[in-house]
């Protein structure tokens, strides 16, 4: 009997064929969009979080409450002490420090003269000790457009129209003007090693990069750190962990008296990130429901019209004394496999297409002009866990369901009337 | 006398509810059929005829009276039980063949064996005679739309023939085929339900299946009008 229902359905094209090829469609879709949509909510938290807010960040609860202002004022002192405690008790992240600084890049002429001048958010980082990784966290080498990273100390990056603007290349010398942490007006001279393009309009606008030791000595900010960022050793961001964590270390190293007192804030708690996890959560959830749904939809119908269509096979097999239960039994198992080899074809060319966007991207940056909000310039599709298992929801549940709800029509079916429905 | 029929009928009346009354299908029905009968159920639509297969059948139940096919009370068979009575007693033919297209002439007519779970070894000897009987060994790799309606026709009987039930059903088995395919199917039906001693009852108003009938049962608005037997002398 087996044997006869495989054969009936390898030869039967519209039982076998367009079914598989309806649901690998569908499942590919539905895969494709989770990968998609996850990578595209995932990019803009990265970003973030790899230009600003950490997975986690320390700050001293001053510079927390002023955070927009950068404020390295009240920037954390004897950071050297908290970085190692750090890493000590979350050997799972890696932290790294940085100063965020607000000041005017000056490129001066042969003769000592301003020839250009324009505002710069800078930021130092650990490009030198060679142990953080924050070059590879933040793409530098790629990122390179024209020169090198810095190797040595009072060298420094600019971003590439930035530095076309000021006019300036690789081995010209710029000055920053600043502020010290003390609140005096502090200048410091940079050798521009290379210029970068991020493909964020928010970083390429005016942006400096430092070694973190040359704006600490540029800022007098020995030993200190405007903030301690902490990542994610597997890549990824974990809302529900971060805040664990933040809880955890402010329960036990914050105190809420005093405003020098580090504070370790998730990403979701600084600025308005939080309510952008929570949206992004909720729309990747949404879209990726209604995707299901909508998908399901379809191949419930594909299931449904699949077991309509073989209304004349029902009523000949019922008449012969094949049973009800039987009848129905054996399309839900024919369902379950076309199913199943529908998932796993659309599982795996969904997961082909979501690799290429996630290798290659798509290229966004014409939207992105003019950009306040700091977002990718390409999209990239991410696979994770699911997307391996999730389109078997609408690829097998549904053709199955779908077959299930047309096979109760076999229940409901008169015996009485199989001779005038098997007449032509 | 009762013991050699393979169908007794007393008194059966079939209804069926229309609008908030009931329409009466059949009405006091008394027939028996013996072993080994080429009978027809004969007259216009609407008769009754179809109905009464049905019953035969253990496709549907009396309203009242009682119909025994091959000692089994059709009123009283449950779903399952009615469902093993066609499966292993009964053969049906239809109008319109009905054959799984995507099967070949072979596995159509295997079909019914692979549901009395029989081994390969007797279903293959099983299809073959009754692929001989019809006359189509040459065709069991030939699927149904490479065939003729004669032919189609002939494979119908052979998946109805295959198991030798005690009781063949047919519903105008010729109302789809010319003349001289209707008789090639008859005179089928006619050797093997001499060979076979298999009882054929037909459900017709075609004047070539009533040719061939033994005994012809006409019915006119659910009754019994007349009943003819021909003797094999006439």
């Amino acid at each position: 009997m087996i044997k006869f229902l495989i054969k009936g359905l390898l030869r039967d094209k519209s039982r076998s064929r367009l079914p598989i090829i309806v649901v690998s469609l569908g499942v590919m879709l539905t895969v494709f969009m989770h990968a998609y949509i996850t990578g595209f909510m995932g990019d803009t938290f990265e970003m973030n979080a790899k230009f600003s807010t950490g997975h986690v960040k320390v700050m001293t609860r001053a510079y927390a409450e002023n955070s927009s202002q950068l404020p390295n004022d009240l920037a954390l002192i004897e950071s050297g002490k908290l970085l190692a405690n750090l890493r000590l008790n979350h050997p799972y992240m890696e932290w790294t420090p940085r100063i965020q600084f607000g000041g005017l890049i000056d490129a001066p002429d042969s003769t000592g003269e301003t020839r250009s001048q324009g505002p710069a958010i800078g930021l130092g980082i650990d490009l030198l000790s060679g142990n953080t990784g924050e070059a590879e966290r933040l793409n530098l080498t790629s990122s390179l457009v024209q020169g090198r990273l810095p190797i040595k100390k009072g060298e420094a990056l600019l971003s590439d129209d930035f530095a076309r603007k000021l006019n300036v290349i690789p081995g010209d010398e710029v000055t920053l003007i600043g502020s010290t942490m003390n609140g005096s007006m502090s200048m410091h001279n940079f050798t521009v090693a290379g210029t970068v393009k991020f493909g964020t309009e928010i970083m390429d606008r005016g942006s400096v990069i430092a070694d973190i030791e040359d704006v600490r000595a540029a800022l007098d900010m020995e030993d200190a750190s405007g903030e301690i960022l902490g990542f994610e050793k597997k890549g990824f961001y974990e809302n529900k962990k971060a805040e664990n964590m933040s809880a955890v270390f402010n329960s036990t190293s914050s105190n809420a008296d005093d405003e020098y007192s580090p504070i370790m804030k998730s990403l979701s708690q600084q600025g308005n990130m939080g309510q952008y996890v929570q949206m992004s959560e909720l729309w990747a959830a949404y879209i990726s429901l209604i995707f299901i749904f909508a998908m399901s939809l379809v191949l419930w119908n594909a299931g449904l019209l699949g077991g309509l269509r073989r209304y004349g096979e029902v009523g000949i097999r019922l008449a012969i004394g094949e049973e009800k239960g039987h009848i129905f039994r054996s399309m839900i198992v024919e369902s379950f496999f076309i199913g199943l080899a529908g998932s796993v074809l659309g599982t795996a060319i969904g997961l082909f297409f979501a690799w290429l966007v996630q290798t290659y991207g798509i290229d966004i940056s014409g939207m992105m002009k003019g950009a306040s909000m700091m977002m990718p310039t390409a999209i990239r599709a991410r696979i994770t866990t699911p997307d391996f298992y999730i389109g078997f929801i609408p690829g097998v549940i549904s053709t199955v369901f779908g077959t299930m709800l047309s096979g109760i029509g076999i229940y409901r079916r008169q015996t009485a009337t199989l001779f005038k429905e098997l007449e032509a | 006398m009762e013991s050699s029929n393979t169908i007794i009928i007393k008194g059966l009346y079939k209804r069926f509810p229309v609008g908030k009354g009931e329409f009466t299908a059949l009405s006091d029905i008394n027939l028996n059929f013996a072993q080994g009968e080429f009978t027809g159920l004969i007259g216009p639509s609407g008769s009754g005829k179809t109905t009464l297969l049905n019953i035969l059948g253990s496709l549907d139940v009396p309203s009242e009276g009682e119909a025994l096919v091959l000692g089994n009370s059709i009123g009283k068979l449950t779903t399952h039980e009615a469902a093993n009575l066609r499966k292993v007693s009964l053969g049906f033919i239809f109008q319109s063949y009905n054959l799984l297209a995507v099967h070949t002439v072979y596995e159509n007519v295997e079909f019914p064996l692979l549901l009395l779970k029989l081994s390969a070894t007797e279903r293959h000897k099983m299809v073959m005679d009754a692929l001989e009987w019809v006359g189509l060994t040459d065709k069991i790799k030939s699927k149904p739309p490479q065939l003729s309606g004669g032919q189609c026709q002939r494979v119908a009987i052979a998946r109805a023939m295959v198991k030798k039930p005690s009781l063949v059903l047919a519903d105008e088995p010729t109302a789809n085929l010319d003349a001289a395919n209707s008789h090639h199917i008859l005179k089928t039906m006619e050797t093997l339900n001499r060979e076979l001693k298999t009882t054929f009852v037909f459900a017709t108003h075609d004047d070539k299946v009533i040719s061939y009938l033994r005994r012809k049962v006409y019915l006119l608005d659910g009754r019994i009008d007349k009943v003819e037997v021909i003797h094999p002398n006439s």
